[in-house]
């Protein structure tokens, strides 16, 4: 049977962590096929056709697909669920919304933010905010999953498109009306694209002091991130937290500063390449898990790094 | 308008978890436990929307093992009306909480649930989403804020980019995220009240409710511990040893 992976997208292009998923829906052994739910979608539909791997997208282009709202999306998937042995999504905010409606109405088990493939029944998933790793096996007639998308690398370019088939939408259930967005605007790259990632904690001592951290990033092209203590303190908005209920990141190289090392922070962080902590307090848990760690007074170090680059 | 608000009985958050030496799972016995922080959010928003004049009864509900009294009573220490536990000794997986959460719902009508949006030791993130399904209600997940309104509610949603903005029509589950508000602590006083306040015990069979686990856990191991870093003299250093051995600017 096939595969199906749901697409995020922003009616234009893929949202990053679509390819990974996708590359973790060709271990499984079937077709994979991609699902694009959006309105005036055809720019993602033809993006995803492009992606090595895919042998179909379906494309539901609808009004009420405008933003993926959970009910609307969930019914839709729902509506052709029974041609495939898995469902799959990034465990993105995207993913986390409208899957587990799936799985409950299929009356399906979900594998949440699975890190590894063991077969198409098993899989590995990250519990304790990364401090142990399950291996869980799930018996049930489709299997209803989201992928971290750290675990996998993304799926490259295909050498030609797949065919793009329409797809008839589900009727609107009108339980949610969409307000609006507030969305972050920044120059900067997305944290869960970003090669290199600079965060600040509680250290840092004021959301005015982020700008010696944006300084540092604007030098490196890199994107900043927080920690939890940072959002708590209402320095920066939620979604630059990164940990267990934040966002789950892997760049090349990671820079905390100003960041004690919360078990919920290094479980949204530990996987990074090349990992960077600056400090002054010369217990802080974090150096447990940097490449290379200053003890220093971050107001001092920061600049002068920025400087010195 | 009542509100249920459901919550988990979970290892303390800020106790680092072992893996047991056979690999069946970690260790819990002897560990503290806690109410799951995302829960706690969940109460104190029902309690502030009670303090507000929005909400006349809050009806707590825990599914799992005996232990889960004591959760309850946190959360009615808190300022939740009444309690009611379903329960089982058996592992509870999150399709088996939404569906005994379904029963619960079933008997008592609330006008709005209110869950945490993710149980801080199997990191599912599942149940709310699942509770909604289940009902065929609507689903609000991630809110930072909620505002009832005449049979809808105005919620703000976390995004991975920021912010999202919507209506939902009630009764709806809604799951909390971080900044929905800051839960207050209990007090003695109010931890004696909370031992009068009733608290109701009933087992999934009763409910006809299937509570089975659907994944079974072949094992459970440490994740791979990263090497030894090194602590640097100054920043001249880090940045040679970025460039030079790293490579990674």
């Amino acid at each position: 049977m096939a595969i199906l992976v749901v697409a995020e997208h922003d009616n234009k292009q893929l949202r990053p962590g679509v390819t990974n998923t996708i590359a973790a829906a060709g271990k499984l052994g079937g077709e994979v096929h991609a699902l694009v739910a959006g309105h005036q979608c055809g720019d993602a539909a033809a993006a995803a056709a492009k992606v090595a791997g895919v042998a179909k997208v379906l494309v539901a282009d609808a009004p009420h697909y405008a933003v993926p709202l959970a009910e609307n999306l969930a019914a839709l998937v729902l509506s052709v669920a029974d041609k495939y042995s898995h469902i799959l999504a990034p465990a993105t905010g995207f993913g986390k919304n409208f899957m587990p409606r799936i799985a409950a109405q299929l009356d399906v088990a979900q594998i949440s933010d699975i890190s590894g493939i063991v077969s198409a029944d098993t899989f590995v998933r990250p519990i304790y905010a990364g401090n142990a790793l399950a291996t869980v096996q799930s018996k049930d007639k489709i299997k209803v999953v989201t992928v971290r998308i750290t675990g996998f690398d993304a799926a490259g370019a295909a050498a030609s498109a797949a065919p793009v088939e329409s797809i008839t939408p589900v009727a609107d259930t009108g339980f949610a009306e969409f307000k609006g967005h507030e969305l972050t605007k920044s120059s900067r790259p997305e944290l869960t694209a970003a090669r290199i990632i600079v965060s600040g904690g509680r250290g840092m001592g004021s959301g005015e002091n982020f700008k010696i951290l944006e300084a540092l990033a604007d030098k490196l092209g890199a994107a900043v991130g927080a920690s939890r203590a940072a959002v708590d303190s209402g320095f920066v908005p939620n979604d630059y937290q990164v940990g267990q209920t934040g966002k789950i990141v892997a760049p090349e190289l990671y820079v905390a500063v100003g960041i004690s090392g919360a078990i919920q922070h290094l479980a949204g962080m530990k996987d990074s390449k090349v990992i960077v902590a600056i400090n002054k307090d010369p217990e802080a848990p974090i150096f447990q898990v940097a490449n290379y760690w200053l003890v220093e007074d971050l107001f001092k170090a920061v600049p002068e790094l920025t400087a010195k680059l | 308008m009542k509100v249920l608000v459901a919550v988990k009985r979970v290892v303390d958050p800020n106790i680092k978890v072992r893996v047991k030496p056979d690999g069946t799972g970690v260790e819990t016995a002897n560990v503290k436990m806690a109410m799951n922080p995302f829960c706690e959010i969940a109460v104190e928003q029902a309690i502030r929307m009670k303090e507000a004049g929005a909400v006349t009864e809050i009806v707590v509900v825990s599914v799992g093992a005996a232990q889960c009294q004591e959760t309850l009573r946190t959360a009615l220490a808190m300022g939740a009306d009444r309690a009611i536990l379903v329960e089982t000794a058996v592992e509870v997986q999150p399709l088996a909480v939404a569906k005994a959460l379904k029963a619960i719902v079933a008997k008592e009508s609330p006008g709005l649930v209110i869950m945490g949006k993710q149980a801080i030791d199997d990191d599912c993130n599942q149940s709310g989403q699942m509770l909604a399904a289940l009902l065929n209600w609507p689903q609000a997940a991630f809110i930072s804020k909620i505002t009832p309104a005449d049979g809808r509610a105005e919620v703000t949603r976390e995004i991975d980019g920021g912010l999202e903005r919507l209506a939902i029509k009630l009764p709806a589950v809604v799951t909390t995220d971080l900044r929905l508000n800051e839960p207050r602590y209990v007090t003695l006083p109010n931890i004696m009240k909370a031992k009068k306040k009733p608290l109701e015990i009933v087992k999934p069979e009763a409910l006809g409710v299937d509570v089975a686990p659907r994944l079974t856990t072949l094992k459970v191991e440490e994740p791979p511990k990263r090497g030894a870093g090194v602590k640097l003299a100054d920043v001249a250093e880090l940045v040679a040893k970025l460039k030079n051995e790293a490579k990674v600017i």
